[in-house]
């Protein structure tokens, strides 16, 4: 079977663990993830994890079945990148000098669609959302004036068809 | 929290009492119903143990002799009581020392409640004394697990435990509470948690996959039924025996699913799996539809899933739906608890008998007799057989003891051979394959059970990563009957070397002590049979004993275990010698 990019989307309660939890299933199959990324969701109390594994579709419906079946998980989904609404986001520290004695690095951050966060006489903060691709491109540019750090964040995702993990939440109310 | 979990309005202690954390652990306990624990005491869990103390009458406290044969006896306990077991132990070497039974119990679906104590929580991360990160350690092989540090949620998360481990498709539960929470003092009331919002234990049936299942039933021209654990978790036997008669469908077992149906009731045509019966280990790649109920197509039971059944439809009933399409594909899963799945289809099940493809199975159960298990029950040669060892223990027992096993060549024949006339009666490690089980899982299913005859049979191996449970038997005065086959011989692995390694049999030779003394010297009576004559009067004797009793069985030396299904091989590549 083929590998892609899943992305794998996990509404859970926000208790202490459960994030080694999630990890131990991935660690007991071997696999690495590609990104992995927790934060609020749109439900308070809720929390979600937004994973990113490169597998084969079998394999990450099983990897999705052992993560719903943990008891602190409300709901897991997974989804192809065409299925979501998917981005990243990058920061890039240029030293100053490099900002004013190059043209050019200018005409990037531009045509690049990046912001400028923070100009301080020794560097300067650049940030730029998108896809992989695009802030890998930034990335290349900016190394030969001389990058002096560069970080990613994990994937960030929404999905185009309904989640309906409210609904989930209210029938256990309702039922109980 | 309150939000999240639901609990019970009648089971509401209406006055809380001032107590402290490690009195609450006992008060949950209580409520919970538990009466019999096991465990071991240590520095971060004294204020609990001064507590049982303090209700040593309500609650007995079964002290091993480690904290591995602590968690086998609750593995036991639970397995004939089919309640939650319990096991304590204090934090760093203890709580680790239940790893083993932690994991046992997740693979077999055990349910079993696991209280560690922890340093106090000023000190987590210090590496303060005895501590050890066991709620790291125990995630993958918890069901549940979760580390209190305020006498506050004990309460709540105590009763969270024993819904979790009982609930759905059972399992262990670790709770770690740190010193410091045992002795704060706080305004306990307890409530029984009956629901969490972000666990649904008990899928829906839906009726439109119930349809699809008797349809194909009724199609089937050869079916067949495997049958696991699920149905004796599910308490659904008798409707499960009510499926086999009213659909003539023969019926094999997996290992742990053995005692759910008599052994000598009609449908009952054996084991399957890599040392399973013949007839239907065969007759997988032969029927025409497979009913998988509360069984998970592991990797023993099936061989080479590549060629497994793959001529037949697949209607898999089960409670977990990360077991659905796992192993294997199902064509229709019926998702939900066994005893209601299996209550459905009798409702709508056609009478029927299926003459000429169960003549097929007596057929292949007849060369194995002949090939098999005359020379494994009835030996012309002069060595003691495995065999013949637990078919006296059926003759003494009535064919109705709780029958405990260890791990390997012993395990194997004591379930081919052992003869069971009712459920939870069968108690091994199947899925971890964990020797040194059998001895402390034994104390827990004569104490789970206790009107009924125990017995444990063991090797020689497996009988010595534990033996040091002999002494809590004699203090506990556990009147179970503990038989060793010792054939000298780590026998199943000495077995794999000599048909896989050309006979080089590295490190699987045992230089043995005498173990009738050793039994004598934890107060124990025992005795040696080296010779056929003398089986049947040891067995009776042994049988008729009210009190503890060890018997050593010395058998052939270089034994195998037949029918076989070498490792990766098709079901149907069974081999008889």
């Amino acid at each position: 079977m083929e590998n892609t990019i899943y992305t794998i989307s996990v509404y859970a309660e926000n208790n202490i663990g459960l994030l080694n939890r999630i990890s131990a299933i991935f660690l007991k199959r071997h696999i690495n993830l590609e990104s992995f990324s927790t934060s609020a969701s749109e439900i308070p109390d809720v929390f979600r994890f937004v994973i990113v594994v490169h597998s084969d579709a079998e394999r990450v419906r099983k990897i999705v079945q052992q993560i719903e079946k943990q008891v602190d998980v409300i709901k897991a989904f997974y989804h192809t990148d065409e299925e979501t609404i998917f981005q990243e986001n990058a920061l890039y520290k240029v030293k100053s000098s490099s900002l004013f004695e190059e043209r050019h690095i200018q005409n990037i951050i531009k045509s690049s669609h990046a912001t400028i966060v923070t100009v301080s006489p020794e560097f300067f903060v650049i940030e730029k959302t998108g896809f992989r691709e695009e802030t890998e491109q930034l990335r290349k540019d900016l190394a030969p004036y001389g990058l002096l750090q560069f970080v990613r964040s994990g994937r960030i995702s929404v999905t185009k068809a309904k989640m309906g993990i409210s609904d989930i939440l209210n029938s256990f109310k309702n039922n109980n | 929290m309150e939000t999240k979990t639901k609990t019970a309005g009648d089971q509401t202690q209406t006055k809380s009492l001032h107590i402290s954390g490690a009195e609450a652990v006992v008060r949950c306990l209580l409520a919970e119903g538990s009466d019999i624990i096991y465990g071991y005491p240590g520095g971060a869990i004294m204020p609990i143990y001064d507590e049982l103390y303090k209700f040593q009458d309500q609650l007995h406290h079964v002290l091993t002799r480690h904290e591995q044969g602590a968690t086998h006896a609750a593995q036991g306990f639970a397995r004939t009581s089919g309640k939650v077991g319990v096991a304590m132990a204090t934090s760093g070497p203890g709580a680790t020392n239940l790893v083993t039974g932690i994991a046992d119990a997740q693979i077999d679906s055990t349910p079993m409640v696991c209280i560690t104590g922890q340093v106090a929580s000023h000190l987590l991360g210090s590496d303060a004394f005895q501590e050890t990160d066991i709620i790291g350690i125990s995630t993958p092989v918890t069901k549940w697990n979760y580390q209190i540090t305020k006498a506050s949620e004990i309460p709540e998360i105590m009763a969270k435990a024993f819904y979790i481990a009982r609930s759905g498709r059972p399992g262990p539960v670790l709770i770690d509470i740190t010193k410091d929470a045992q002795f704060e003092t706080f305004d306990f009331i307890y409530k029984k948690c009956t629901g969490i919002r972000s666990y649904s234990p008990y899928p829906e049936l839906s009726s439109a996959d119930l349809k699809q299942a008797l349809k194909l039933i009724d199609q089937a021209k050869n079916p067949m039924v495997v049958w696991g654990q699920g149905v004796i978790l599910g308490n659904a036997e008798e409707e499960f025996k009510i499926f086999l008669e009213k659909s003539g469908i023969p019926a094999a077992w997996t290992i742990l699913g053995l005692s759910a149906l008599p052994t000598d009731h009609p449908s009952n045509r054996g084991m399957v799996g890599m040392h399973g019966n013949y007839a239907p280990n065969l007759l997988t790649n032969q029927c025409d539809l497979l009913i998988a109920i509360g069984m998970r197509f592991d990797d023993r039971v099936t061989g080479d899933l590549n060629t497994y059944a793959k001529q037949a439809k697949i209607i898999h009933l089960e409670l977990d739906p990360a077991e659905v399409n796992k192993n294997v594909h199902a064509d229709v899963a019926l998702l939900s608890d066994c005893k209601i799945s299996l209550r459905e289809l009798n409702k709508h099940i056609k009478t029927k008998t299926y003459p000429e493809w169960i003549a097929r199975f007596d057929a292949l159960d007849k060369i194995e007799y002949e090939k098999v298990i005359e020379s494994d029950l009835f030996p012309k040669k002069e060595g003691l057989t495995m065999g013949e060892s637990v078919e006296m223990i059926n003759k003494y027992s009535n064919n109705d003891a709780v029958i405990v096993t260890d791990v390997g060549q012993h395990q194997m024949v004591a379930c081919r051979y052992a003869k069971f006339s009712q459920s939870k009666s069968n108690v091994t490690s199947g899925g971890l394959g964990t020797m040194g089980f059998a001895l402390p899982a034994a104390i827990g299913a004569k104490m789970g059970a206790p009107h009924r005859e125990v017995v444990a049979v063991i090797g020689d191996g497996g009988y010595q990563m534990t033996i040091q449970e002999l002494g809590t038997i004699f203090q506990q005065q556990v009147a179970v009957k503990i038989v060793v086959l010792n054939n000298d011989f780590l026998g199943m692995v000495r077995q794999w070397q000599q048909l896989f390694f050309d006979k080089r049999y590295a490190s699987t030779e045992m230089v043995n002590p005498d173990f009738v003394t050793i039994a004598q010297g934890f107060r124990i009576k025992g005795k040696r049979v080296e010779k056929r004559e003398e089986l049947d009067a040891a067995v009776k004797e042994m049988m008729a004993s009210k009190k503890p009793y060890f018997l050593e069985v010395c058998v052939e030396k270089e034994d195998n275990v037949f029918p076989m299904i070498p490792t990766g091989a098709s079901v149907s590549d069974i081999r008889l010698e």
